[in-house]
């Protein structure tokens, strides 16, 4: 019997929101439940199966073809079950949470029907036992999330948000399924258990393309051809870069790596809850846990390596530098978001998926922290985002201020909070990559503290600035006590062993997946690089921040370029929207005018000319079907008798 | 006597029930189409699926002249026609449901629909190419008569254009039927497709014959489907269409073209089929990204529709095309979901227009707070379309794709120089879920969501609360009736069958489509 308890992570939020989409939208008290309660469900199997008393059910078949299948199956290894316990317990807190945040929305039993269909995607991505699967729930969650931005769908804003998510999102998957479609053709399957995938390395005969510190390409002379091609493309360094980039794609999407980056900012548009949960914890974070489950196969290819390892390092500072000047208090915490995927990305591509797990783990428990105190001090202050018009809240919302606090100086990577540990650790990742990252992530990492410091600095300590921020009002205790359990995590986040718990995980996957694959060696850059450096520069750029924004009414700093994210988003609307709808227009102008108009309309209109004498013969239309009819009729006897 | 001929009787008996009995025309309509479509599912429950080939035959001489091929009542189906035959049975019941009662001349408009199913359910019943083909143009003959007397805007015009267009495609595709028939020699001669196929399957014809033939055959069945660039019949057409009309062509009639080209083209002309494959992958290409670009520049909504109707038959052809197991299962199955999700669109997207008055984008907006029901009736519909997983089009897309990647290229291909070009037809194709995302998204927020249009918001702020009936789009209310809304739930139900299930879908149809000729694993 318990082989089938592990589908309850799936059937419970499913269940929930068919609920309340037939019915209990309208009673938003019954919908509440059904969703935490769902919620609820999941947290206590995750728990169970990471306890190991529920096995992995056994898996049906839901695509068949020879040489092709699909299935439907579970996979519990400790990478699973690691992201399975993040998922659904900070899931369950932002779902208790929604309770109190949500009360006074007459349309919450939709928003609680969204994060059930959420949660149903969210843990699917986490038990896919392969890329199918995996990319199922995935567009899964795009939906949820598509859904969860629009939630206020009357402001044009977040129904422009909304779509701007999914097409992002589509845009990567593109690539995503690429990527998924040359994996199988190189390895003959999409399965991700190791076993798997091994023999389809092994049957493949694909050489390996060695280690990730000394990059060598394959000589494409010595490579087999590709069995599924037929031997017609022959296995290359390209196909397999391609593969590795398709990956990457997804999770360029999904985890809104640059040059995709544009949707998650706007994303801020649906309630706080949902920032919290899909824009900050989870979601997000799907694209770097879809990496880590891969990441054996990403080793085939040293040049997709480096582009992975480039681009989280790019969107690390890059979305960094953006915070520094953005004054609403949401942008700010998504642009943190941004530059500390940047960061797991490129633990990632510096061969350290265990520094990049680890980090997910602390950063979904500091950043919904965060989202969520965020969200008690727009709570508190009406509906104010803006980080000028708060101040002076530190002893008003004292709980909230605490907790925000310890997020803020987990974030920062101030010892012993969570985030120091994964942060260095994830440094010395790089540094063993190679230095330039290493730095890179330091100056983000002083950045960083930077604007975080910046950020409590001006909301919650000086002279309110409006009237809101003199009566603001401390929130329930159903929004409270979720904060007080995420900052205990925060702070106690490193301490508890996950970080040991991946990386030995990640060392068996390896040696039973592909003999000679790296994983970064732990810890070999010594207390200096590791600690006093980063811990220097955080320092520094909490001390700078509250030195120039001390008191300060109006940003000191004004750097246009910065608060205006680069210009990227009037980049892509000139180019890439504009191009496309010019094109479009064009090709429409095309069809109407030369196509539809001359060719056909033109040959219509002799057409017509013969129907209008034919009319002389014929009344009505219906006779004229019937004459076009019966000349078909007429044609087929002439062939018939004639045409011998 | 083969149950499928009761799927023929029904609705002819209806027909006649309405013409001369004087039976009232919508429940004898519904009646007809309820009763076809639990027979197609007892039909798919029946069918011996894990073995394949043709069940519920019945072969009947009908026209046997001296000198002249015979022309057979010969009715079969398989796992590749039954799915098309529920498909058939489902869209009908629902465009008859979703049809107002009180149309003008009702007796006539049922009659027509009805009788645009019975040409549906004959085209895919039928084992002889003169039936083949007859019932295909019995229900474009229907489908003539429902755009002329009951389209909206010009439709006199949508009407002429649509005829001429199709009545050129079905006869040049019945060039190719006679051409394919007179190319084998006199005392082989015969329409019926089993015995065709037997024939030619030991004597192919020759090469440049194939060719010849193929080529009428891929144009003809090229126009009826809206292949690029014989396509611009379609959106017009659709977009004055009575929703019924559209739902049922759109939906099942334009499918005629893919099957013919699946049980027909591609298995008797096979040497053609390869010859002619390069002028197939660029056509339907065009399908992509031309017709693909030109829905996103669309204003309308039902002429979007249309567009996007076109565009994804070039999943189809594409999955068709590859000629495998995987890609052909794949098109059958996504002509299933295709045809449910055009059908929803264009229904709903006539209840739009009807409630609101209005089909420019740049007119409408903000409807969802009116109306949610038909939101979320809408985002699913959407979501179908755009292949999003747990509804029907994503099951068959995703066969496609893989059956594209998997294609072994062909002779032609490599003559070519291109024996990658099914994977880069197959990237294109993967493309379109993207240009679909775009257009589809932007036609629901611009429908449903955001403000309602600017001109009406000082309206509804002066008249407050008070002010129901000068609020925008009067018409614009949800009904909490299932019979409004039941058809298209019906439809959205069966997507998410599968969607969640293609297993149940590739049972019915794999072990069929591996008996075809020619087909590769």
């Amino acid at each position: 019997m318990e082989q089938y308890y592990a589908w309850f992570l799936l059937l419970a939020p499913l269940a929930a929101t068919i609920a309340i989409l037939l019915n209990l939208h309208r009673k938003p008290d019954y919908a509440i439940f059904a969703s935490v309660g769902s919620a609820s469900v999941c947290f206590l199997v995750a728990l169970a199966v990471a306890s190991g008393a529920i096995p992995e059910p056994k898996p049906f078949e839901w695509i068949a073809f020879p040489g092709w299948n699909v299935d439907i199956g579970m996979i519990f290894d400790p990478l699973a079950k690691g992201m399975l316990l993040i998922v659904t317990g900070v899931g369950l807190l932002i779902h208790i949470y929604s309770i109190g945040y949500m009360a006074s929305d007459p349309s919450r039993g939709r928003f609680f029907g969204g994060l059930s269909i959420f949660m149903f995607s969210m843990t699917g991505i986490v038990v896919s036992d392969n890329l199918i699967m995996l990319f199922i729930f995935w567009e899964g969650v795009g939906f949820s999330s598509y859904l969860l931005i629009g939630f206020w769908y009357e402001r044009e804003s977040a129904a422009l948000a909304a779509n701007k998510a999914f097409v992002c999102n589509r845009l990567a998957d593109f690539g995503f399924m690429i990527g998924i479609l040359t994996l199988w053709l190189v390895m003959g399957t999409v399965s991700v258990r190791p076993e798997v995938v091994a023999e389809g390395y092994r049957s493949s005969s694909l050489p390996w393309v060695g280690s990730i510190l000394t990059p060598g390409e394959v000589e494409t002379n010595h490579l087999p051809s590709i069995p599924n091609l037929h031997g017609v493309v022959p296995a290359s360094a390209l196909i397999l870069t391609i593969m590795v980039l398709g990956l990457f794609s997804g999770c360029v999407g999904k985890s809104a790596m640059f040059p995709l980056h544009v949707w998650l900012p706007d994303a801020m548009e649906g309630p706080t809850p949902v920032s919290a949960l899909i824009h900050a914890a989870t979601m997000v974070a799907a694209g770097v846990y879809m990496l880590c489950r891969v990441y054996p196969l990403l080793q085939l290819s040293a040049t997709g390596m480096f582009v992975i390892a480039f681009i989280g390092c790019f969107t690390a500072i890059f979305a960094a530098l953006i915070a520094v000047q953005q004054n609403d208090i949401k942008r700010i915490l998504a642009y943190s978001t941004l530059s500390q995927l940047g960061y797991m990305v490129m633990a990632v591509g510096c061969g350290g998926p265990d520094a990049a797990m680890f980090h997910l783990c602390t950063h979904a428990f500091f950043k919904a922290l965060l989202f969520l105190a965020a969200g008690s001090v727009i709570h508190a202050l009406h509906d104010e985002q803006d980080i000028w018009k708060m101040g002076g809240l530190y002893n008003k919302i004292p709980l909230t201020f605490v907790t925000f606090a310890i997020g803020m100086l987990a974030l920062s990577g101030v010892p012993p909070f969570a985030g120091f540990f994964s942060k260095d650790y994830l440094l010395s990742a790089a540094y063993a990559r190679s230095p330039i990252f290493y730095w890179v992530g330091v100056i983000t990492a002083f950045l960083t503290a930077f604007y975080m410091t910046r950020l409590v600095v001006v909301a919650f300590f000086g002279p309110p600035r409006t009237h809101a921020a003199e009566h603001p009002h401390e929130s329930p205790k159903v929004m409270t006590i979720p904060l007080v359990l995420l900052a205990v995590l925060s702070t106690i986040g490193g301490f508890i062993g996950i970080q040991s718990f991946f990386h030995g995980w990640f060392l068996d996957v390896m040696h039973a997946m592909i003999p000679n694959g790296v994983i970064a060696p732990a810890a070999e850059s010594g207390i200096f690089l590791e600690m006093i450096i980063p811990g220097a520069l955080v320092l520094l750029g909490i001390g700078s921040a509250v030195y120039l924004y001390w008191g300060k009414a109006t940003d000191p700093l004004d750097i246009e370029i910065l608060a205006n994210k680069f210009y990227f988003d009037e980049f892509y609307d000139r180019s890439f929207v504009g191009g496309q709808q010019r094109a479009a227009r064009f090709l429409n102008w095309i069809d109407s005018w030369i196509l539809d108009g001359l060719i056909i309309r033109g040959s219509a209109y002799v057409t017509f000319g013969v129907g209008e004498i034919l009319r002389l013969f014929q009344t009505g239309s219906l006779q004229g079907y019937a004459f076009l009819f019966s000349l078909g009729g007429i044609l087929l006897i002439y062939f018939t008798l004639f045409a011998h | 006597m083969s149950p499928l001929l009761a799927l023929l009787l029904f609705p002819l008996a209806a027909i006649l029930a309405i013409i001369i009995g004087r039976f009232p025309a919508r429940p004898t309509a519904g009646v007809a189409a309820g009763i076809n479509l639990v027979i197609s599912l007892g039909l798919i429950w029946n069918y011996p699926a894990a073995q394949g080939g043709y069940a519920y035959v019945m072969d009947y001489p009908w026209v046997a002249i001296q000198g002249l091929p015979s022309i057979r009542f010969h009715l079969g189906a398989d796992g590749i026609s039954l799915p098309l035959i529920f498909l058939t049975g489902i869209v009908t019941l629902a465009a008859i449901a979703i049809s107002p009662a009180n149309i003008r001349r009702s007796s006539e408009y049922y009659c027509y629909l009805l009788l645009m199913s019975l040409g549906a359910m004959g085209a895919f019943t039928s084992l002889d190419l003169f039936f083949f083909f007859i019932f295909h143009d019995f229900a474009l003959i229907a489908t003539f008569l429902l755009i002329g007397i009951w389209g909206s805007q010009n439709r006199q015009y949508a009407s002429f254009q649509v005829t001429i267009y199709l009545m050129t495609g079905s006869l040049v595709l019945l060039t190719g039927f006679v051409a394919l028939v007179m190319a084998l020699p006199p005392a082989e001669r015969t329409f019926d497709i089993v015995a065709l196929q037997n024939y030619i399957t030991g004597h192919p014809l020759s090469g440049s014959t194939q060719d010849i033939i193929f080529l009428f055959m891929l144009i003809g069945f090229g126009i009826l489907v809206g292949l690029f660039p014989f396509h611009s019949w379609a959106p017009p057409g659709y977009a004055s269409a009575p929703p019924a009309a559209a739902m049922l062509h759109a939906g099942i009639l334009k499918k005629f073209a893919i099957y013919g080209m699946i049980r027909i083209a591609i298995p008797m002309l096979h040497d053609g089929f390869n010859t002619c494959l390069p002028l197939i992958l660029a056509l339907l290409a065009g399908n992509f990204l031309y017709a693909g670009f030109v829905t996103i520049a669309q204003k309308e909504l039902p002429t979007m529709i249309g567009f996007s109707s076109i565009m994804h038959m070039g999943y189809l052809f594409l999955g068709v095309a590859c000629w495998n197991t995987i890609g052909v299962t794949g098109a059958v199955i996504l002509m299933v979901g295709h045809g449910l999700s055009a059908a929803l669109l264009f229904g709903l997207s006539g209840e739009i227009t009807n409630r609101s008055g209005e089909n420019r984008f740049i007119e409408l907006g903000g409807l969802a707070k009116r109306a949610p029901v038909l939101a979320v009736l809408f985002s699913f519909a959407s979501m179908a379309s755009m292949g999003v997983p747990g509804l029907a089009n994503f099951a068959g897309e995703i066969m496609v794709f893989f059956g594209s990647f998997s294609a072994v290229p062909t002779s032609s291909l490599v003559m070519l120089g291109i024996p990658g070009a099914f994977i880069f037809f197959g990237m294109i194709a993967i493309y379109g879920t993207v240009m679909t995302a775009i257009f589809q998204l932007r036609a629901l927020k611009n429908v449903f969501y955001g403000p309602m249009p600017a001109r009406y918001q000082p309206q509804t702020a002066e008249l407050g609360a008070g002010g129901e009936a000068t609020l925008p789009f009067p018409g614009m209310t949800d009904t909490s009736a299932l019979v409004e809304h039941g058809p298209y739930v019906l439809l959205i139900f069966a997507s998410l069958v599968i969607g969640f299930m293609p297993f149940l879908m590739i049972h019915l149809v794999e072990p069929s489509v591996t008996l075809l000729p020619f087909i590769k694993t």
